[in-house]
């Protein structure tokens, strides 16, 4: 017999479910990434390999993890550890699903730090205090100086230092508001901020894109920087190197490459916070529409909201050679260094600089808060703990991981390696586990029949197929490019020690926290009758079909 | 902007709206009396066997 106690968390609404899912799933690396490297990787053309990697990679990973998520949720369990534990029935998948835990936790200690960015800059806009002096010639060199001062990426330490100029005190708001937001619970707190946090998003988004599309051709001398140039500087077909074809970059494994990941970490698959949010959904209620409104909610802010407003306008006001620096200079130089020059050549750029940085704060805090979930519902079930207890566990932990991150600034180094480890590698391991997990370990087949359940739209016959070996391969592909890049300099930088050793030493350190805790829960829920392993089959609900 | 570019701009911005409003149109065409998924304070009781 199970005895608890507690009040059983669940969404307030189906929408609420969608929208939080989706304001997961929208980020920075929306409006900020994905036109930068659609710039960079062919343009149009680029958006072959994206279409590709979202029908084959980017849904159907998606599906199975809501379809994982919901299952889970029929046992009353709501974390990765326990959900894998009980869909592997094995215990080590339960500590394999550890990872659906360390990663959103890591990626939290950084992640808040880059909110507060958007905060501080969009306070800077309200008040007028963001100043790039009057000699247009200087703007760029200044926004560089101000996002160094801002950051503290010229010292370990800086940020302390900058009192409340500095981004300190942004910081403290940002924190506090991620906690104060996951106390609230499920649909008090996550819900109603996507309910109105989504919309708001959008409003402000339309806005900026409407001041962009309709700057005409500002300067004369320039009569080229005009609109339709800028969207087909980010648009038209262009070979990523000189004397090519338009379509060369389609033979460019790096921008497959490329378009893949930013459909994974888009779509926010691989983090283990679908399955967390999904686990919460009732046994009669649809995942399969669900899980695609909220995939194409993503999409709707990345590709047209993203792939109109910043680009073009840097193109516009800046120039070819400008927008083109801006956008390989990555999301922080495009968002934080190139922006703010292009916000003060805009009329009204105050105003708008405003909106845009409140908009990135808004997309920054539904993802942040996201993040926090599965390792609240992890210390809940795993320790037996109420909300504020389970809340204040991990205030602690995350706190300290990002004294270590806002403290280590110098070069964004403790930033820059923890995104490396947690935010890109351990999400394709993990990934790349869930794939196996539900289509080889639980069954793909059977996935399919208990997703039906309360469906209102039925998983095309094929997808059993692209999940058994079209994802699983195009992942490995993909991770195998990736590591072989990327991989030895950072395994380099290691050796080194310093502060890139002590990020490793802090994931490492978390991990081995969290399996211990997996491990004394594992035992309390084979205490309870709750724990399948060693079982041959799972149980079965009479309403699943084909 | 070449045709290409219009093709690309166009086709892509439209399936994404194209497929963002049917999911909605979907999902909000439902009865609003199936809509509610869970109350939030719904009290777990425990009393069976899981």
């Amino acid at each position: 017999m199970v005895k608890a106690n507690r009040a059983r968390e669940g969404w307030g609404s189906r929408l609420g479910v969608i929208l939080a899912v989706a304001g997961s799933a929208v980020g920075l690396g929306n409006f900020l990434r994905f036109p930068g490297l659609a710039a960079k990787d062919g343009g149009g053309a680029f958006m072959i390999p994206y279409f590709c990697a979202f029908l084959l990679l980017g849904i159907p990973i998606c599906w199975a993890e809501w379809t994982m998520g919901k299952y889970g949720g029929m046992f009353g369990f709501h974390s990765s550890p326990a959900i894998f534990g009980l869909l592997g029935r094995r215990p080590i998948w339960r500590f394999l699903g550890v990872l659906g835990l360390v990663i959103p936790i890591v990626i939290y200690m950084y992640y808040v730090f880059i909110e507060a960015w958007c905060l501080g800059y969009a306070w800077r806009y309200l008040t007028g205090s963001m100043d790039l002096g009057a000699a247009s010639t200087e703007w760029a060199s200044r926004s560089q100086e101000f996002y160094d001062g801002f950051t503290g990426t010229r010292e370990d330490g800086a940020i302390f230092t900058g009192g409340l100029g500095g981004c300190l005190p942004f910081l403290l708001v940002t924190f506090a508001a991620n906690f104060y937001l996951i106390h609230r619970g499920l649909s008090r707190g996550i819900e109603r901020l996507c309910m109105w946090a989504m919309p708001t998003m959008a409003a402000c988004a339309v806005i900026v894109l409407v001041r962009v599309l309709t700057l005409g051709t500002p300067d004369p001398a320039h009569p080229d920087q005009n609109v339709l140039g800028g969207l087909a500087f980010l648009w038209e077909p262009k070979p990523i190197k000189e004397g090519a074809s338009a379509f060369s970059a389609l033979a460019d494994p790096q921008v497959w490459m490329d378009a893949a990941g930013q459909i994974f970490f888009s779509l926010g698959v691989g983090f283990g916070i679908i399955i967390n949010y999904s686990s919460y959904v009732k046994r009669k209620n649809d995942i399969v529409l669900s899980g695609l409104t909220a995939s194409a909610t993503n999409e709707l802010y990345e590709v047209c909201f993203g792939g109109l407003i910043t680009i073009p306008a840097a193109f516009v006001l800046l120039g070819a050679a400008d927008a083109f620096a801006g956008a390989t200079e990555g999301t922080f130089g495009l968002g934080f260094k190139t922006l703010p020059v292009v916000f003060n050549h805009m009329p009204w750029g105050g105003f708008f600089g405003f909106v845009w940085f409140f908009m990135l704060f808004l997309a920054a805090i539904t993802s942040s808060i996201s993040m926090l979930q599965p390792a609240i519902a992890f210390l809940e079930e795993c320790l037996d703990i109420g909300r504020r207890a389970s809340v204040a566990l991990l205030g602690m932990i995350t706190g300290l991981g990002t004294l270590f991150v806002v403290y280590f600034t110098k070069d964004s180094a403790a930033l820059d390696t923890l995104d490396f480890w947690a935010g890109t590698a351990l999400i394709f391991v993990f990934a790349t586990i869930q794939v196996i997990l539900y289509a080889w370990v639980f069954g793909a087949g059977k996935g399919r029949k208990f997703a039906h359940i309360g469906a209102e739209m039925h998983l095309p016959r094929f997808y059993n197929f692209v999940i058994k070996y079209v994802s699983p391969a195009y992942l490995l592909v993909i991770f195998g490019l990736w590591a072989n890049q990327k991989l030895p300099g950072y395994v380099r930088s290691l050796g080194s020690g310093g502060v890139p050793l002590v990020s490793v030493i802090v994931i490492l350190i978390l991990g081995v926290f969290l399996a211990l805790l997996t491990h004394r829960a594992g035992r309390r829920w084979s205490a309870e009758s709750r724990d399948t392993s060693g079982k041959d089959e799972l149980p079965v609900f009479p309403e699943a079909r084909e | 902007m070449s045709s290409g570019g219009w093709i690309f701009m166009l086709g892509s911005c439209g399936f994404v709206v194209w497929l963002t409003a049917y999911c909605f149109y979907r999902v909000l065409a439902r009865p609003r009396t199936a809509e509610h998924l869970q109350a939030p304070s719904t009290i777990e009781t425990g009393d069976e066997d899981t």
